[in-house]
């Protein structure tokens, strides 16, 4: 009874293995993606109802509410990340996998970005519009958020992680990483600002993308860690 | 790959919560030999398995993989080691190829599909492959997380009541798998309530006692 031909693959295909679980598990439970865009859009629109008609006023709000509700909604899928893994002994084997779990996690971090943070870069522009900004301003917005959402994913990991199986995670994981998120949201929706104001928008974006390389290199060792701890 | 194989624990000791739960295990365990670790319940038995795997730290004393510690060696070491726990480690929302197919990636190996539904007929679940694993019985689902150890070759399989929610015949199959593993130079740690009978492979056992 030996394993026979099964063949000896790289780490790149292991990671791709990853990704394809991620995106199999969120095209079975749709609502779970839905969700934080739904609520996104939700909120994002209740604004302009609330303060009414005067475009001055919602321009300038523009970016600051529009950054605030796409980080509010890229954090309610956070607890899901690594839940059902670790109930269901998962995330036990991704531990064993001779693969670095580090890696493991930055795989999980992009599938979360890509299910969860790309919708909202997408739908970001449509209700950019509701706001009355102007076609740059879109595309700057939907630039700081394509640059940023990684960013709240690789942190959302390490908060996700330290919860596991902790009671009222969900509180708690907010209490953990929104203050981890100001940086983020401070330039994205600065970059906006910027450029409306006619500064430019290229220092915001470098610094964006200076925090998703930080986070790119940093997140996922803090989660190995954390999870090492989870799982003792 | 080393030609020998050996797993010592040396003076291997574990606490839960500040009251000990043993102490000063030694054993040592060669190519095709396994390892029975026996004890009542919450002796430590599955405390023992974890700190074998590296899930959990070793409190006291050392394990050692082909004469090196296994701290000192994480990534050898689990490319060696196949664990199965109480969790079936199966995700409830995928099939059972699905999941078979994943459990091999992170093994580091991968297999055609028609490979895959084969393990899956030869472990008894044949024709379910395509179904969600939360519409399998809990005997099904440990056959499927079972199937794995067929697929990746690990030298070192340490197996956590692998025997639960198995039938007879599941049990008989599976007696046969580790006998085949052991006979192949392979070693096997297990726990377990029911009688195990491995053929002729050498057995020790461990009895875990405070």
């Amino acid at each position: 009874m030996k394993a026979g031909q099964t063949r000896r693959v790289g780490t790149g295909a292991v990671l791709l293995a990853v990704l394809r679980r991620e995106t199999a598990l969120a095209l079975r439970h749709k609502g779970e993606v839905l969700t934080p865009l739904v609520f996104f859009i939700v909120i994002a629109s209740l604004f302009p109802l609330a303060v009414g008609p005067e475009s001055n006023l919602l321009a300038r709000m523009a970016p600051g509410v529009l950054w605030v509700s796409a980080l509010l909604a890229a954090m309610l899928s956070l607890q899901r990340m690594f839940a059902s893994d670790y109930a269901d002994g998962s995330l036990e084997q991704m531990l064993l996998s001779p693969t670095p779990l580090a890696l493991l996690v930055a795989a999980k971090a992009l599938a979360h970005f890509v299910l969860s943070g790309l919708p909202l870069v997408l739908v970001a522009p449509v209700l950019g519009l509701q706001f009355g900004l102007g076609g740059q301003s879109l595309g700057i917005l939907m630039l700081s958020l394509l640059l940023g959402t990684p960013t709240l994913s690789l942190i959302g990991g390490i908060g996700a992680s330290l919860t596991l199986g902790v009671r009222g995670a969900g509180v708690l994981l907010s209490l953990l990483v929104l203050p981890l998120y100001i940086p983020v949201l401070i330039f994205g929706a600065g970059a906006v600002e910027a450029d409306a104001s006619g500064l430019g928008a290229s220092g915001h974006l470098s610094v964006l993308a200076a925090l998703l390389v930080l986070a790119l290199f940093f997140a996922p060792l803090a989660t190995t860690a954390a999870l090492r701890i989870s799982l003792e | 790959m080393n030609a020998q194989p050996v797993l010592r624990l040396d003076n291997v000791g574990c606490s839960k919560g500040g009251r000990p739960l043993f102490r000063g295990l030694q054993c040592t365990l060669r190519t095709g030999h396994w390892l029975h670790v026996a004890g009542a319940n919450g002796a430590g038995k599955t405390s023992l398995l974890r700190m074998l795997c590296g899930l959990s730290p070793i409190d006291s004393g050392d394990i050692f993989w082909n004469g090196q510690s296994i701290r000192a060696q994480r990534t050898e070491y689990q490319q060696d080691l196949c664990y199965l726990g109480h969790l079936n480690g199966l995700q409830e929302s995928l099939t059972a190829l699905e999941n078979l197919s994943f459990a091999t990636a992170l093994r580091g190996h991968a297999a055609p599909l028609a490979q895959l539904a084969e393990t899956l007929a030869r472990f008894g679940v044949a024709g379910r492959g395509q179904q969600l694993v939360r519409h399998l019985s809990q005997g099904q689902k440990r056959r499927v997380a079972l199937a794995r150890l067929a697929l990746a070759p690990a030298r070192l399989w340490v197996l956590d009541e692998p025997f639960v929610a198995m039938d007879d015949a599941g049990m008989r199959m599976l007696e046969a798998l580790i006998a085949g593993h052991l006979d192949h130079g392979g070693l096997a740690v297990l726990t377990s309530h029911q009688t195990v009978n491995i053929g002729s492979a050498p057995m020790q056992t461990v009895e875990l006692r405070s």
